[in-house]
């Protein structure tokens, strides 16, 4: 069997051991789990290390309707080896640090299960090579979710915010699919490659193929958390912290920027798709900045910054700097994964008190704080560390295509030096707030190595050693804009610093910011008032349109019946009356007619 | 000259007067002299027929006697059923023999 299928359908078979046979056996479904995903890890090196062309396409089908033919096709090439390495390292980090986050936990074997479902799931989008199959590992990225984010079910806040998950990234699929339809329809084919030949169908700078774009976007809106739908990603933190780190910053929101990319020779011809999808990036990413400022649980402020990075991709795509989103995607997955895990091991460590006012003093904990002071300045952009480089791509392009969004990746940047500057001085520098905080101690060496393992890519994987084997870059250009945005995030760090050093309490409240903006709150009074008018109409139509016709029917029966039984009188004289009338009317007939 | 038409005609009338008993009255004994008045009115036309046609046969002539049996044997039959009628309900008064009303 060739190696990229063994690194698609391990886990796969993981998952399905634990689910039938081993769930009540923890530490039996962990060991399957990541030996799976170690399995994996290693076959992708060698799917790494083959060259292209050896690997090509390599195709199972799966369904044949007629002339239509879907196969389940592995398409290898830079950019699918490229995530398929970040999905496969992150992960397996990921499962040795839940084998020590979870130790205790009741539904470890299922956990272990649950991650293995998803790490199948999204290295099928990886490699997905056609529109369908891509769209299946894309909802099974999100049942993998749901089931993750929902662990702990018996409790009130996770289902409700698993649901929340799926429901947006429906509404995000809804477009998704309609526009792989169109696609379908226009060109006649759902491969990629096949699109790729007939792209003039769809016709360049028309409005069919900006249609078309745009639906297509709106499943990386769904699924990369994009405003308006990136209210799920908040509610997802209600999942254990090691999910958080894989699925919400390294992996799944990173798909739809993944498939973007993928699919940017269909968004090329339409610039002004491209022209919408960097707005609605450069609004993520500012807005969310500003939510994360005033946030009080460590989990929410990072999941507010992954929305803010994640608008930065989008942007980038927008941009037409597809390299440039796709090498943030990659120091991203590196740094946020490592920030999450290091939260992780905070919140452990404090006995899973999540509220940053509750700790401070955590710098005792050598190995969290080093790593998560290098994942803080990796994300701030700090000169020379991966973010550095990712971001200033990004920025760089801005700046030449779009001076106003550009100003607003620089104050997105600048805010994020801000509330990074505040979680990391809040949690790990000044005096203990807590009971829990005095009480804490370094996590034990399967959490912390991790940590480590994630810092040194977070660092160097911006230098061109380690990303050209990843990407083709454009070449660095000498430019005044990494200068600008180290200021602008110096700017942030002396801010926060300033701001929060030594205090007890958050000395700032700006209640929109606080509160999200109401987005939450205007998505129920929205989704209430639709119900309720959708109850009013379906209570109408069941009332008077159905239930006059029933009603019409039943009443004419009974009418009718009350009519025949006039004539049964039971009086002898009124039917011989009649009788003689209908004689009468008889002859009527046969003699006049 | 008396035709057939004028015979015709009072037939007709016993009928419809024999009828008009039959609708009106109350009492089942005067009900059914209406209906023996029905029936003279068939015989009465028949007669009148037979005497006007020009065949020989005389068959209606003949008709009347057969109906003019079949006719008391039929009252013979009918009030007895009304005396067993009246011993059951005690009363000749159609209308409150109602049993058939629904």
């Amino acid at each position: 069997m060739d190696l990229p299928w063994i690194v698609l359908f391990t886990p796969l078979v993981s998952a399905f051991l634990i689910g039938v046979f081993t769930k009540r056996l923890h530490n039996i479904s962990a060991g399957i789990s990541i030996l799976a995903v170690l399995i994996s890890l290693g076959a992708s090196i060698g799917v790494f290390l083959q060259p292209d062309a050896a690997a090509g396409s390599l195709s199972l089908p799966w369904l044949s309707a007629g002339d239509f033919q879907v196969n389940i096709g592995l398409k290898i090439d830079q950019l699918s080896k490229a995530m398929m390495l970040i999905v496969t390292i992150v992960g397996t980090l990921v499962h040795l640090y839940s084998y020590a986050y979870m130790a205790g936990d009741e539904g470890k074997g299922r956990f272990f299960g649950g991650l293995s479902l998803f790490m199948f799931s999204m290295l099928g989008i990886v490699f997905a090579d056609n529109f369908v199959m891509m769209f299946i590992f894309w909802e099974l990225v999100g049942v993998s979710s749901f089931l993750l984010i929902g662990h702990w079910y018996y409790r009130n806040a996770p289902p409700a915010a698993a649901n929340k998950a799926f429901l947006a990234n429906r509404i995000g699929d809804f477009g998704f699919m309609f526009g792989i339809l169109l696609i379908w329809v226009t060109t006649g084919s759902i491969h990629f490659s096949g699109i790729a030949e007939n792209l003039g169908k769809l016709g360049a700078h028309s409005t069919l193929a900006t249609v078309a774009a745009l639906l297509i976007f709106c499943g990386a809106v769904g699924k990369s958390a994009q405003f308006p739908l990136h209210v799920w990603l908040p509610d997802a933190m209600e999942g254990p912290t090691p999910v958080s780190a894989l699925i919400h910053a390294a992996t799944m929101v990173a798909a739809g920027v993944y498939m973007l990319a993928r699919v940017f020779f269909i968004l090329e011809i339409a610039p002004d798709a491209l022209t919408v999808i960097m707005w609605i990036g450069a609004i993520t990413a500012l807005l969310s900045a500003l939510i994360a400022t005033q946030q009080n649980d460590i989990k929410k402020v990072l999941a507010y910054s992954t929305l803010s990075q994640l608008g930065y991709m989008v942007m980038a795509i927008g941009l037409v700097a597809k390299d440039a989103a796709m090498f943030h995607l990659i120091t991203h997955a590196f740094f946020k994964a490592l920030l999450f895990l290091g939260s992780g091991a905070v919140i452990y460590a404090c006995h899973h008190e999540q509220n940053i006012w509750k700790m401070g003093g955590l710098k005792k904990l050598p190995f969290t704080t080093l790593t998560f002071l290098i994942g803080t300045l990796a994300l701030m952009g700090f000169p020379y560390l991966s973010g550095f480089f990712s971001k200033d791509a990004i920025l760089i392009a801005a700046y030449h295509h779009s001076q106003p969004v550009f100003w607003i990746g620089l104050g997105a940047a600048f805010l994020t030096a801000f509330y990074m500057t505040r979680l990391f001085v809040v949690v790990f520098l000044g005096k203990e707030r807590s009971h829990e905080a005095e009480k804490a101690h370094e996590v034990p060496v399967l959490m912390w190595l991790p940590l480590v393992l994630l810092a040194i890519p977070s660092a160097i994987a911006g230098y061109d050693f380690f990303i050209k084997h990843f990407l083709t870059l454009a070449p660095h250009e000498a430019s005044k804009v990494p200068i600008i945005a180290t200021a602008a995030a110096g700017l942030g760090i002396v801010a926060g610093g300033l701001l929060y050093w030594g205090r007890r309490s958050d000395p700032m409240y700006l209640e929109p910011l606080a509160k999200k903006f109401y987005f939450d709150e205007f998505y129920a009074f929205l989704i209430r008032n639709t119900q309720d008018l959708l109850a009013r109409l379906s209570a109408f139509l069941d009332r008077w349109v159905i239930g006059l016709t029933v009603r019409l029917v039943s009443g004419g029966t009974w009418g009718a019946g009350f009519l025949l039984r006039c004539f049964q009188v039971g009086n002898l004289q009124g039917y011989a009356l009649l009788f003689g009338a209908g004689v009468v009317a008889l002859f009527y007939f046969v003699i006049f007619q | 000259m008396v035709t057939l038409n004028d015979y015709l005609l009072v037939s007709g009338l016993f009928f419809a007067l024999g009828f008009a008993g039959v609708l009106m009255r109350r009492n089942l004994i005067v009900m059914f002299m209406g209906l023996e008045m029905m029936l003279n009115a068939a015989n009465l036309s028949l007669v009148a027929f037979s005497r006007f046609s020009h065949s020989g046969a005389a068959a209606g002539h003949m008709l009347v006697f057969f109906i003019i049996t079949v006719a008391a044997a039929e009252v013979a039959v009918g009030l007895a059923i009304i005396v067993a009628l009246y011993r059951a309900k005690q009363t000749t008064h159609v209308e409150d023999i109602a049993k058939l009303r629904s």
